[in-house]
């Protein structure tokens, strides 16, 4: 539920180097569903209980990484709204025609401090769950493939200027901080929520700009993450770390790379964020459980390789 | 299946990988500790190396990491790199930190 004018992350542009190992590994072993196709070779795809038409882009390049993220606002007049507060804070700011990626609105694209695109937009068309409206069952058995990807939750992504970052979500389009992450007086990272989950972005202070850490997708329970495990181990995919507990939103999770070497995340359970509640502190002494809780130790690799 | 015999020159060090194998799953083999394996799909660059002799061939490499000039002088990502013959490299990315204890 959101409280701000936006909505929820609404999609997220993933380049790859090779489509089809892509389509094998976010279709099959995800548990994405493919809902369409462009002229430019693009694929769309969303989780099986998302219900606008896709949460996924991919698209062919020669290096992978993160084109935009986007987020979806209540309107077209909050999206006009946001557009000139965007404008006044500083971004560079490019409208883009209803169309462009199919089956979507109009966007308002921007870039952040940190060097990301992001993008705005009102109006995606229904595309619905194969449970439908009416009555509708739980699941369908078109929704038990791979992992079982319910829907996009969040990206984190890794840049320089976080501070400006956090200004720009938090003083411009609305965002909370849930949870802050400090190295003595320096923040390192934030947990940005639009709404009433823990985070729907994640920014972490980084030397360069425009990094990509992970796209991450809902599972429904720990019990799922477990058998992502299992698919991870059957099908040999690039397992990152895992499964193991974040304390940093509580997420029971599992990280591991598409063939192109995009890290993602499949996760269960946070808490519920209301607007009223005072961010969470983290401190860099703490660090390694506010990442693993588990065994309480950084990850070099989980902290330094990015796409 | 064929297996090749892959030489680290500054390490001192062989290790065989098949020819279906990728040269850093060879090189997870040799079980020294700090080989920082990274995405192991071409993304993330971490386990550059240079080819100096032998014949290879490779997938897609992310060219943030690997430009078209570099891959024409035998510059690979050993996630993507698999031997056709016998090959003598050198390490030269963020793993030679790990595997030489050095920065550069």
């Amino acid at each position: 539920m959101s409280m701000t004018g936006v909505l929820r992350p609404g999609h997220v542009q993933i380049r790859v180097m090779d489509m089809g190992e892509a389509l094998t590994h976010y279709k099959e072993r995800l548990g994405l569903q493919e809902t369409d196709r462009d002229a430019s070779g693009r694929v769309y795809l969303k989780g099986w209980d998302e219900r606008d038409w896709f949460s996924v882009v991919l698209r062919e390049a020669d290096e992978p990484g993160m084109d935009f993220m986007a987020f979806k606002v209540d309107s077209v007049d909050t999206l006009r709204r946001l557009e000139g507060r965007v404008r006044e804070f500083g971004c560079n700011v490019e409208t883009i025609p209803a169309g462009e990626l199919n089956h979507c609105g109009e966007r308002v694209r921007f870039d952040s401090p940190t060097g990301h695109t992001f993008e705005l937009y009102a109006e995606k068309d229904y595309k619905g769950t194969q449970m439908g409206l009416l009555n509708p069952d739980p699941w369908h058995e078109e929704c038990l493939k791979g992992m079982q990807a319910q829907r996009f939750d969040h990206c984190l992504l890794y840049g320089d200027d976080l501070d400006g970052t956090i200004k720009l979500f938090t003083e411009v389009l609305g965002f909370k901080e849930a949870e802050q992450v400090y190295d003595g007086d320096l923040q390192i990272g934030t947990f940005l929520t639009c709404g009433m989950k823990a985070h729907d972005l994640a920014v972490i202070r980084h030397t360069e700009k425009n990094k990509f850490h992970h796209a991450s997708f809902l599972l429904g329970s720990w019990e799922d993450v477990l058998r992502a495990a299992d698919i991870i181990g059957r099908y040999k995919m690039s397992l990152d770390i895992g499964p193991t507990r974040h304390g940093i939103t509580r997420g029971r999770t599992i990280y591991f790379f598409d063939p192109s070497g995009n890290r993602n995340e499949v996760f269960a359970g946070d808490y519920t964020y209301y607007p009223d509640y005072e961010p969470i502190t983290w401190t860099a002494d703490e660090l390694g459980g506010a990442i693993f809780y588990h065994n309480q130790t950084l990850n070099e690799r989980f902290l330094t390789v990015v796409t | 299946m064929t297996m090749f015999e892959i030489h680290i020159d500054s390490l001192q060090q062989s290790f065989s990988a098949s020819s279906e194998q990728t040269l850093l799953s060879g090189m997870e083999s040799l079980g020294k500790r700090g080989i920082p394996v990274g995405c192991r799909g071409g993304g993330c660059g971490v386990c550059k190396v240079r080819i100096d002799k032998g014949r290879y061939r490779c997938k897609k490499m992310s060219r943030a990491h690997v430009s078209a000039e570099e891959e024409s002088q035998g510059y690979v990502l050993a996630c993507r790199c698999m031997a056709l013959s016998d090959i003598q490299l050198t390490v030269v990315g963020q793993m030679k930190k790990a595997v030489f204890g050095t920065q550069d």
